[in-house]
């Protein structure tokens, strides 16, 4: 479906008919008028980024099968949008992440043991922020996307040309933080990508039942900013689509909200049946849309990635992964004496409570010996 | 941090003393705050030409500019949220909840992320973020413009909340709240607004977290915040005729709670009354009686007791001096201490 501008001047914001599509899922190049494929360097580092995604996704849904985490919400099937959208950031553009972002966050560089931290649970948020430029991994749906709304907008004011990067799903385009964080940056110019991971599914509800839009990226239209859609398992595609939103907001030209069609492989988490609502041939289907299989095919297809090259990626993704079993395998250390270290900058405050806490680990201390 | 392009000549705050009312103290502290600090900005709904519903940030976008004083789309949560982002980058925002029940939309951003960010992220992102939020009845608002929240922020950790019941108090812990490092919800008494005080400015007042004895008396600690101080003190005055010696705390901060204050005054005099207007159930009202019950037990010559509002909606204009807390509902309670 298409929808008419309401007026001149407005047609840009409205999103192509088809997703933007760069590479299909054979491998093969399908030339688009408005984006370029990107430069053979840059698919080279998003394969080796996807492959590395790909191992640290399997392996953490390995460990959580072995009750090494506590839940694993996994990015398999997502991880070109992912690897996509980071890629087409600088380092020092702001990423704001939800927890189904793991691989996003590995690609930004943060240690995979910090990303998985939350998901062990031996603290909520295991990295620093300020290191790599990337907010706390959200739980609450689309609230994060306000404060990249706030970053950025602040780093316009300081004369930065910092951009921040929001990542949600589909299911959160309902929230109503979601409608004002569009709202507020449309209105403040703020350099905001929104980009929406559709993987047709918020847990067991499907899109169908979220939304009637035409699609997620016509939410824009409303706003007065443009709304993108990229075929969510071409990495060279989002990449594309992605880098362009990001350029514009860097100028000064505001955010843009971007759709990745993508498909959740997987489950919601471990804890769920994704056999109680959908079809296992529609899983199927979206099997042989497979994102690392075909950047894997368009490569080898142009030489550019050899046997020796893809052997390399593999033994670096393994090296990924044992580092994995080896530091998320040992039981974390925590002290439950840092519950009362964080809520406020005064320590003072809860020195009470922390007193009671500390005896009762003192007699349980004793006892232990 | 860059130099902001609002960058203006602030003129000079009177040194000699002057009448303030709350209000125009609150938009004194706000604007020597800004001059003293680039970080500190100042939105919200209204908040720019118009200057507040309640002009308390009068001026403010003329002195200092759009970039630092500013109005934003109609959405609590967009605001509370955005300022996450702001405090986030280096900012000091101060915003502003044009009411207490229109502060509602923005409670899942204030309960999940600005109370616990600092926690969530292990003491790596601090919060240094203000709310300001005027609140409570007795101003003849309608519905939905006179709630006394300050229950469902009191119970949420990682949020610090002040009330100040005086012009210099208004000043005071509004400086003081702006330049602490975590988020304050700062709660002005909407019927105290008016209320006149000869001020020197700058000027500090207690810090933050103490509590204050605003009249001293030796046979009942009256214990009162924000709205409800005034009423307190007239009963003081009027038990007095009564041959009463009532002493009045103003507690000023609800997170922290001043313990050590409020425990060495209900120790002295042996008796406790507690009065605020908002519901009395599962209460601040009652967070303090039952500090004082526990701390103090073996000093009480008689159960600790609150005036409170009713456990209803706040009532329409015409029918709120029913519920709200008066004089002769605060001399009756002490009258009942078991003399």
């Amino acid at each position: 479906m298409v929808l008419h501008a309401p007026e001149t001047g407005h047609s840009t914001l409205l999103p192509s008919a088809e997703p933007v599509q760069l590479i299909d899922e054979h491998g093969a190049v399908t030339p688009h008028a408005d984006y370029d494929l990107p430069s053979e360097a840059e698919l080279l580092a998003a394969y080796r980024a996807l492959v590395l995604g790909r191992r640290f996704d399997r392996q953490a849904t390995t460990m959580v099968k072995q009750g090494r985490l506590a839940v694993y919400p996994s990015s398999n099937g997502q991880e070109a949008s992912q690897v996509g959208a980071v890629l087409a950031t600088r380092n020092d553009d702001w990423l704001f992440p939800t927890y189904r972002d793991c691989v996003a966050l590995v690609t930004r560089g943060v240690d995979p043991v910090g990303v998985l931290t939350l998901l062990r649970g031996d603290w909520h948020s295991g990295y620093d922020p300020y290191e790599q430029h990337v907010a706390p991994q959200c739980t609450p749906l689309a609230t994060q996307s306000l404060h990249g709304v706030g970053l950025a907008h602040a780093a316009r004011l300081k004369g930065e040309d910092t951009v921040a990067l929001v990542f949600i799903g589909d299911g959160a385009t309902s929230e109503g933080d979601f409608h004002e964080a569009l709202n507020f940056a449309a209105v403040f110019k703020a350099p905001v990508v929104f980009f929406v991971q559709n993987n047709g599914f918020a847990i067991s509800v499907p899109l169908d039942k979220q939304s009637v839009a035409p699609s997620l990226a016509h939410k824009a239209i409303g706003y007065g900013i443009p709304g993108k859609r990229v075929d969510g398992n071409d990495v060279a595609a989002v990449i594309s689509v992605v880098s362009a939103a990001v350029e514009r907001a860097r100028a000064g030209e505001g955010p843009t909200l971007i759709e990745a069609h993508t498909y959740r492989i997987d489950a919601h988490t471990n804890a769920d049946d994704a056999t109680r609502y959908r079809d296992a041939h529609d899983v199927e289907a979206w099997r042989g849309k497979d994102p690392v299989s075909r950047i894997d095919a368009y490569l080898r297809g142009t030489g550019a990635l050899t046997e020796e090259l893809a052997a390399g990626y593999a033994a670096e993704a393994e090296a990924v992964a044992e580092d994995l079993r080896r530091r998320l395998g040992a039981d974390p250390v925590t002290d439950p004496r840092e519950l009362f270290h964080h809520v406020y900058a005064d320590r003072e405050r809860l020195a009470d409570q922390a007193r009671l806490l500390d005896e009762e680990l003192a007699l349980e201390e004793g006892a232990g010996q | 941090m860059t130099t902001l392009e609002s960058r203006v000549d602030i003129p000079e705050i009177p040194q000699q003393a002057t009448t303030y009312t709350m209000a125009q103290a609150l938009t004194a502290a706000l604007r020597d705050a800004m001059a003293a600090d680039e970080r500190v900005l100042m939105f919200g709904e209204d908040v720019g030409a118009l200057g507040g519903v309640f002009r308390v940030t009068d001026g403010l976008t003329r002195t200092f500019g759009e970039n630092r004083c500013f109005d934003t789309p109609l959405a609590e949560a967009g605001i509370v949220g955005m300022a996450v982002g702001m405090a986030m980058n280096g900012f000091r925002p101060v915003v502003e909840m044009q009411f207490d029940a229109f502060a509602y939309p923005a409670l899942e951003q204030i309960i999940s992320h600005v109370a616990k960010m600092r926690n969530r992220t292990r003491g790596r992102v601090g919060l240094p973020m203000v709310i300001r939020v005027p609140y409570a009845g007795g101003i003849g608002g309608v519905e939905h413009h006179c709630d006394s929240s300050e229950a469902y922020f009191a119970h949420t950790a990682g949020l610090t909340v002040v009330s100040p019941a005086t012009p210099a108090d208004a000043y005071s812990l509004l400086r003081e709240s702006i330049e602490y490092p975590d988020p304050v919800i700062f709660l002005e008494p909407k019927r105290l607004y008016w209320n006149k005080a000869e001020l020197q400015l700058p000027l500090r007042t207690e810090p933050l977290g103490r509590a204050v004895i605003r009249r001293p008396g030796t046979d009942v600690t009256l214990i009162a915040y924000g709205p409800t101080v005034p009423h307190a003190l007239d009963a003081a005055a009027a038990a007095e005729q009564e041959g009463r010696s009532v002493e009045v705390i103003d507690l000023r901060s609800l997170v922290p709670f001043d313990d050590a204050t409020v425990t060495a005054s209900v120790r002295r005099t042996g008796r406790a009354v507690v009065v605020a207007e908002a519901a009395g159930f599962a209460s601040v009202a009652s967070e303090v009686v039952a500090r004082v019950t526990e701390q103090c037990f073996h000093s009480l010559e008689a159960p600790v007791r609150r005036v409170t509002g009713f456990d209803i909606p706040y009532p329409p204009p015409k029918s709120e001096h029913h519920h709200l807390p008066s004089v002769d509902r605060i001399l009756d309670v002490v009258e009942e201490l078991q003399w």
